[in-house]
């Protein structure tokens, strides 16, 4: 493999979440690694998409803190998030239905368009000239994903497992510095988990993007990532590489009740 | 022949009246899935800014270029109704995000009364004229073809065209610009939109005082026709059956919609009048939207209404 795993980039330090009474997350501290594939499982209602949302700053949380690139992150909104270079995907598809795939990735370059908005409105010169390149940056990631041929398609009429293929393409459209996806394989049937890990593990060799990924499907995940974080009624209850965690009596007993 | 076709085009023109109106409520439903019942009351206070900046800019003008003055009072206007997009924005919709749609209509509703209190302790509450220069003689045409030629009133000939350039710049500004793109998607799904990075709160300004804009253009091409007054406020009302019917997401929807009704107004008000007394045109579009709203409660061209079960 090309990649090399570098620098802590996010450091997620004794996080904990309440929603009123109910702790989301209870003291939570794991980090994440340049270029890496970091996975977050456990069972469902086990926390991971509260996590996703505290790192894209969806939910702050109470307590903890968190350290991107080293420096500490003020409490933020998702926007913002994605201004630092933080893309995520969401689990159930929120694409803009009534657009065509290519419109949605395009809104991905959204915060890269640089030219004055009475330019674009009137789309002039350096206006039409920026949109061009952008188109042209959002052709390779439809070549990348193989989605050439329904670019003019209304993802509204898409089949599920396209549009989270198109869902990818949005967040990849940002050159992300870290990916989130938000159960990238959930609802598909096996031809297509297939084809989303070869394109997660493409992303992340070819653009060296360190991805974060939730998923219930143990059997995926242990396949495509360096490291996981296993979590259970908001706790952590393992971290580690694949074959550690599979190994973790108390990630056996999460997954299988105690009975066994 | 020649009398029916001067109705039809009575009504189109009429029409593209009711679609410019119209198009306010489109444009805000699309960003903010917000019927925004407080639209009457921007053209109403749109108006008002219009008309007395204007009388106030000719005095200050020493009354001799009507033209300087009128586009100063435009540039004010535009000028105040940002403020009002901004203030909205910040005062009602910001406290609001993520709430049930009812709460925000009951929050429009609020907002149509405050400023159309605003508006007329501000701006007064008699009738001002609107005087932009619009001919107001009427011009016959097609002479040699029909009997008597077709009367066209030039004032609603060239506001039809000016909401006709209207909604095409619209339309081009929401399909192919990067800002059109944002807006579309923050229209389509809140979360998604600010993951990549579209923040919400400036595209509820933005699209507030585009809106307004339209508002104000409305205003004064209806505010030139009337005289701007209190019952301005209640042209919105007639336009809610333009989008029942055009659909309330869509932009062409709320044209096709208003040419339906003015023309559909028109035309019963001269054919079926006489049968059942007359006084159609104050019923006919309610009637037609009822009908939309039992079989195709999408509109026209609405989003089709999918609901996962």
């Amino acid at each position: 493999m090309s990649r090399k795993i570098g620098e802590v980039i996010l450091d997620l330090q004794n996080i904990s979440l309440r929603f009123g009474g109910v702790k989301a997350l209870t003291d939570i501290s794991f980090d994440v690694r340049e270029h890496e594939v970091r996975a977050i499982i456990g069972p469902n209602g086990a926390g991971k998409s509260s996590m996703l949302n505290v790192i894209n700053g969806v939910y702050h949380p109470q307590d903890g803190k968190i350290l991107y690139r080293g420096k500490e992150r003020k409490k933020m909104e998702p926007h913002m998030a994605a201004s630092t270079g933080i893309a995520r995907t969401f689990q159930n598809i929120a694409l803009f239905k009534g657009m065509s795939v290519l419109d949605n990735i395009m809104t991905g370059r959204n915060l890269k368009i640089k030219s004055n908005l009475l330019l674009q409105a009137l789309w002039l010169g350096p206006a039409q000239k920026e949109e061009i390149e952008h188109r042209k940056k959002v052709e390779e990631i439809i070549d990348f994903l193989e989605i050439q041929h329904i670019r003019k398609t209304p993802v509204g009429r898409l089949p599920y497992g396209l549009q989270k293929r198109v869902d990818l393409g949005r967040a990849l459209a940002m050159e992300p510095q870290i990916l989130l996806l938000d159960e990238p394989m959930a609802g598909m049937n096996v031809e297509e988990k297939q084809d989303m890990c070869r394109f997660i593990l493409d992303v992340n060799d070819q653009f060296g993007t360190t991805i974060v990924l939730i998923e219930h499907d143990m059997g995926v995940v242990m396949d495509i990532s360096d490291r996981v974080v296993v979590l259970d009624y908001g706790k952590k209850i393992g971290d580690g590489v694949p074959d550690e965690v599979r190994a973790s009596p108390e990630v056996i007993k999460a997954y299988l009740g105690a009975g066994h | 022949m020649g009398f029916f076709i001067e109705t039809l085009i009575g009504g189109l023109m009429a029409g593209m009246l009711y679609s410019l109106v119209a198009l306010g409520f489109v444009l805000i439903f699309k960003a903010s899935g917000v019927f925004n019942f407080a639209q009457g009351a921007m053209v109403l206070f749109a108006a008002l800014a219009m008309a007395r900046f204007s009388e106030w800019a000719n005095i200050a003008l020493g009354g001799d270029n009507l033209f300087l003055a009128n586009l100063i009072a435009f540039i004010g206007a535009g000028i105040v109704m940002f403020i009002a997009a901004w203030a909205i924005e910040r005062l009602v919709l910001r406290k609001l995000v993520n709430q049930e749609g009812a709460t925000l209509l009951m929050a429009t509703l609020g907002i149509a009364y405050v400023l159309e209190g605003i508006g007329q302790t501000v701006f007064g509450s008699e009738v001002y004229p609107i005087n932009v220069g619009m001919p107001k003689d009427p011009v016959i045409m097609f002479e040699s073809l029909f009997e008597g030629g077709i009367m066209i009133n030039k004032e609603d000939f060239i506001a039809a065209l000016i909401a006709a350039i209207l909604v095409a710049v619209l339309t081009i500004f929401f399909q192919k610009t990067p800002v059109g793109r944002a807006l579309r998607a923050v229209a389509d799904d809140h979360q998604a939109a600010q993951s990549i990075g579209i923040p919400l709160n400036r595209t509820w300004v933005i699209v507030w005082f585009v809106a307004g804009l339209v508002a104000l253009v409305a205003g004064i091409i209806w505010g030139s026709k009337l005289g701007v007054q209190f019952s301005l406020a209640t042209v919105a009302m007639r336009a809610l059956p333009v989008v029942i019917l055009g659909g309330l997401t869509s932009v062409p929807g709320a044209i096709v919609g208003g040419l339906i009704i003015g023309v559909g107004e028109k035309l019963s008000e001269v054919y079926l009048g006489p049968y059942v007394g007359g006084g159609i045109e104050i019923w006919f579009a309610y009637m037609l939207a009822l009908v939309f709203l039992l079989f195709r409660p999408q509109g026209l061209f609405g989003e089709k209404i999918i609901d996962r079960v």
